[in-house]
């Protein structure tokens, strides 16, 4: 669990006059699972984004490896090529089949063997029960069947680390399931994964770390069980609080 | 066949007339297109710049363009040049001019339509797997847009084909015109061929455009996304 993949280093990163983090720093070690869970707007996805550079920063740095990620530099595409990232609306290309979809980045990016990565994409294809959908289209997906060969996608170009955005938040409730248990049969193979979510009880069930995030500051960082169980500041409490409301409405429906 | 006025069509050279009318009105639509897709690429692109003041030019070119009827628009460019400049244009350039014109702006805003319409996570998405910028656009970007814009850019050639029957207006015998001339010269002798001269001028138009505009409609079906 020692080998540091990830660090993070007082990044700030604002647009215009708003601050959306400030002065944060954090590091992941290899096979960790961490969840970042916060209010909407408390910087938890531009996190993620600034991770992979998709936004850039104002101060501070991130490194991958010991190689500094920065918007602009050149190495870039071949950093990125190491963190999977995972969106909340899919983005599979549409005028690709899946299998295009998957040998795409693969195939143009790292130059490997065609025969080689489809084999590879079966064997993924066919763990996640969508073997038959290789030369199906995107359009005749559900949004759960999207969002799991998005994350075969990610997984095909072997990253050192996923980030998951919200991965969840855009599907229709009976397919969350789906793509959670994906997840977690990730964790269970010892991948690091940064896990953006607003689903407690899976956040629960396969973090190693959950990070509260707020104003863009990390507030509360703990094993689960303790975080969800007896979080240690005001604000945690409240946060988990409104959960507690969703839940009683859940159940009374 | 007499009753049709369907008769006069077989004299002399008649139905080869009205062929290379409609081979001129075929002719001056296919330059016009070569020259407004190009263009309307680039203005398209330039549409989606960052740039105000750029952004601001189109868009009234792309208004005074609509707004002005065609027809307007080949009498400025016929008559006027020649009052104001002396230039002495051929029907048929004025006319290229003129649907080029039109072509270009109708072409720039369905460029800027496609563009627009792929969402800011296409491009997002495909950095992070690690394409590079350039390889993003070769097989995101540019597949998804040319997509969109074939059907649309098709159905522009049939909009231009049949809006040509205007250019008899500045003195290009196109299909239309030569079928009015045919009509005249058989006045006498065969009053009823209005009918079946015109009847013809229709089907003309109709085997010009129907397979594009079948195309278009395969195309769309084919990538409906």
């Amino acid at each position: 669990m020692e080998n540091e993949i990830l660090k993070i280093e007082h990044i700030k990163k604002s647009f215009g006059d708003n601050i959306i983090l400030d002065d944060l720093s954090l590091s992941v070690y290899q096979g960790e699972v961490i969840v970042i869970v916060g209010p909407s707007g408390c910087g938890k996805s531009t996190l993620l984004r600034c991770i992979n550079a998709l936004e850039g920063i104002q101060e501070g740095h991130i490194y991958l490896e010991g190689e500094e990620i920065k918007k602009d530099s050149k190495n870039l595409p071949k950093l990125r090529e190491k963190i999977g990232m995972v969106f909340q609306s899919y983005d599979l290309f549409p005028h690709l089949s899946v299998m295009d979809n998957i040998l795409l980045a693969p195939l143009k990016v790292q130059k490997r063997n065609k025969s080689e990565v489809i084999a590879e994409a079966r064997a993924l294809l066919e763990r996640i029960g969508l073997a038959d959908k290789e030369n199906s289209y995107p359009r005749e997906l559900s949004g759960g069947q999207k969002q799991r060969i998005a994350i075969v996608r990610a997984l095909c170009m072997h990253p050192e680390i996923l980030l998951f955005d919200e991965v969840t938040a855009a599907l229709d409730p009976e397919m969350v399931r789906e793509v959670l248990d994906v997840m977690l049969s990730l964790a269970k193979q010892g991948r690091t994964m940064l896990i953006v979510t607003h689903e407690m009880q899976f956040a629960k069930a396969v973090a190693d770390r959950v990070i509260f995030l707020d104003g863009g500051h990390i507030i509360e960082e703990a094993k689960p069980c303790e975080f969800f169980e007896n979080p240690k500041t005001e604000r945690a409490k409240q946060f988990l609080n409104m959960f507690e409301f969703d839940a009683v409405k859940d159940s009374s429906k | 066949m007499q009753a049709l006025g369907l008769d006069v069509l077989f004299k002399g050279k008649n139905m080869v007339r009205l062929l290379g009318g409609l081979w001129v009105a075929l002719k001056i639509s296919i330059i016009s297109v070569a020259i407004s897709i190009p263009l309307g690429i680039i203005l398209g692109m330039l549409m989606t710049s960052k740039n105000k003041v750029i952004r601001g030019i189109l868009r009234v070119y792309l208004e005074f363009i609509r707004i002005m009827p065609q027809m307007v628009l080949l009498f400025i460019v016929f008559f006027e040049t020649t009052r104001v400049w002396g230039w002495d244009l051929k029907g048929e350039t004025a006319s290229v001019i003129v649907f080029a014109m039109w072509g270009t702006a109708e072409m720039s805003d369905l460029v800027r339509g496609a563009l627009i319409s792929i969402p800011k996570h296409q491009y997002e998405s495909g950095s992070a797997l690690g394409l590079t910028k350039l390889q993003v656009y070769l097989y995101i970007i540019i597949p998804q847009t040319v997509r969109r814009l074939i059907p649309l850019s098709i159905n522009l050639i049939t909009r231009m084909i049949k809006t040509t029957s205007l250019i008899l207006l500045i003195g290009v015998v196109e299909v239309l015109k030569v079928a009015q001339q045919i009509i005249e010269a058989n006045r006498m002798v065969s009053p009823n061929s209005a009918f079946g001269v015109y009847l013809t001028v229709f089907l003309l138009y109709f085997i010009a455009c129907w397979p594009i505009s079948m195309l278009a409609k395969y195309l769309e079906r084919k990538w409906n996304t």
